[in-house]
């Protein structure tokens, strides 16, 4: 069964085209999928991210469990601060990546990739077994919009009740309401812009949307899809569990090795990603631009001198720079800057360069 | 949205016959599915294909779709404006952003192609 998200109703009305994505009815684009790409870059867009999975640990143990599930540390967490960070498999290959956020000392919030989420219930069920924590999955009662672009926070403060200028990067508030609706408001999101993300409970997101919307007219505000939200995180070199990542990719082969604590004791998968960092790894992400005339796209398989090296793990048009830009994961002797590399697309092998990622940072 | 001249295939594709050659392209409601056009993969002049097959390829910026021959036939001109400006296809589906121009290998099989009464009541 594929479910609606509260804001369902909302994407038609504004004209939304609506596909089945990881068991949710959601909009792949409104305007065109490069113009709500410039919006978020230019000024502001929402996105409706409900079908993210939301994970509530609660208990004398929860740092404990929630230690042991993720490989970055989140007892340096303070509270209210937010924390990315991969989730491993003993064999450091990748179950997910998520954010973390510390809600309270022994309070804190898994949100996980909709393709992820029954999987990573259970893996989470698996593995905390032995700890005084209450783990609840609140993902079906709690919705999600993300507001991404440099007027953000412009926009979001005549709706909001508390000082947006507090919230940091990375951290959250959860006392503020938007039109008497509680929320928890942080500032993060998938775009590599400045913006919020929003959680609130579902029977509360339409008018914490609608109230946005209505605030957002004179900044022009843009309904975004999927479409634009993998653009906009392409650019930003920003991961995508099944692209990026995997179980047959590890933290550092992803180029995400700030994001995991060796120090912090013992995680699963903390001995293998030991071994990973000692000897280095045998293949990496890194950046390409297409030299020829040509889109890579995921699983075109990458070659240097007719062997084969690697592979695309996405790729496009990039709105923002206007080329052909992929990301793919290559033997580490070819994934330096300067290095030249041929994609096969369909008949054709057409010349490419490594180059630094991301492709686009904020300035 | 679909000119009566033309005729249309079940690939969305539309096909105008002109003075011994015939233009291809993508039809309105093709251009609207795929979103915005961002590269065309155009054959080689001189190139010959069968009725159906694989001439070529349009990607949008999500998706990669096949471009197919509405009737057997010799490629003889390519729109190689659409290198940088594929954005036409949806701009002007049926002017600036014509694909191909073919010689029909057998005018015949323009009958199994569908006018565009015929081809609307695919879309409805």
């Amino acid at each position: 069964m594929t479910r609606k998200t509260p804001l369902y109703e909302r994407h038609v009305e504004l004209g939304g085209k609506v596909v089945d994505f990881a068991g949710y009815k959601l909009p792949v684009q409104f305007a065109g999928i490069i113009e709500e790409h410039k919006a978020v870059r230019n000024d502001v867009g929402i996105f409706d991210v409900s079908h993210m999975g939301e994970f509530e640990f609660r208990g004398p143990q929860a740092l404990e469990a929630v230690q042991k599930l993720i490989a970055n540390n989140a007892a340096k967490l303070e509270i209210n601060q937010v924390l990315y960070t991969p989730m491993c498999y003993p064999d450091g290959g990748v179950v997910d990546d998520l954010l973390v956020y510390r809600l309270d000392k022994d309070r804190f919030l898994f949100v996980v990739n909709a393709a992820n989420l029954e999987k990573d219930w259970d893996w989470v069920q698996e593995n905390t077994k032995e700890f005084d924590v209450e783990i609840e999955n609140q993902s079906f009662e709690t919705g999600q919009v993300a507001l991404q672009g440099p007027k953000a926070q412009e926009l979001l403060q005549k709706i909001y009740d508390r000082d947006l200028g507090q919230i940091k990067f990375f951290w959250l508030e959860k006392e503020g309401k938007i039109s008497g609706k509680d929320c928890i408001v942080s500032r993060t999101g998938y775009t590599g812009e400045d913006g919020f993300e929003i959680y609130a409970r579902n029977e509360d997101l339409v008018d914490i949307f609608d109230a946005i919307w209505d605030a957002g007219k004179e900044f022009n505000l843009q309904p975004c899809g999927l479409g634009a939200r993998d653009t906009l995180r392409f650019e930003a070199a920003l991961p995508l569990y099944g692209h990026e990542l995997s179980q047959d990719i590890n933290p550092f082969e992803a180029r995400l090795k700030i994001f995991v604590d060796l120090e912090k004791g013992d995680f699963i998968g903390r001995d293998a990603l030991v071994e990973v960092s000692e000897k280095g790894v045998e293949k990496r992400i890194a950046g390409i631009e297409m030299k020829d005339k040509g889109i890579p796209r995921q699983g075109y398989p990458v070659e240097v001198d007719g062997e084969e090296v690697g592979f695309v793990t996405s790729g496009t048009f990039s709105p923002t720079l206007g080329k052909n830009l992929g990301i793919v994961m290559v033997k580490k002797e070819f994934a330096k800057a300067g290095s030249n590399l041929d994609i096969r697309i369909r008949k054709r092998l057409l010349g490419a360069e490594v180059v630094k990622l991301p492709f686009y940072k904020r300035r | 949205m679909y000119p009566e001249e033309l005729k249309y295939t079940d690939d969305h594709e539309w096909i105008r016959v002109e003075n011994g050659k015939a233009y291809v392209g993508l039809t309105q409601y093709a251009q609207e599915q795929l979103g915005d056009v961002v590269f065309v993969e155009l054959p080689d002049v001189g190139e010959e294909f069968e009725m159906g097959d694989s001439f070529g390829v349009v990607e949008s910026v999500k998706t990669v779709s096949d471009l197919f021959m509405p009737v057997g036939g010799k490629v003889v001109e390519i729109n190689e404006d659409l290198e940088d400006s594929p954005e036409a296809v949806n701009e002007d589906p049926y002017g600036d952003g014509w694909i191909v121009a073919i010689e029909i290998a057998d005018k015949s099989q323009l009958d199994q192609l569908m006018d565009s009464e015929a081809y609307q009541k695919t879309l409805e």
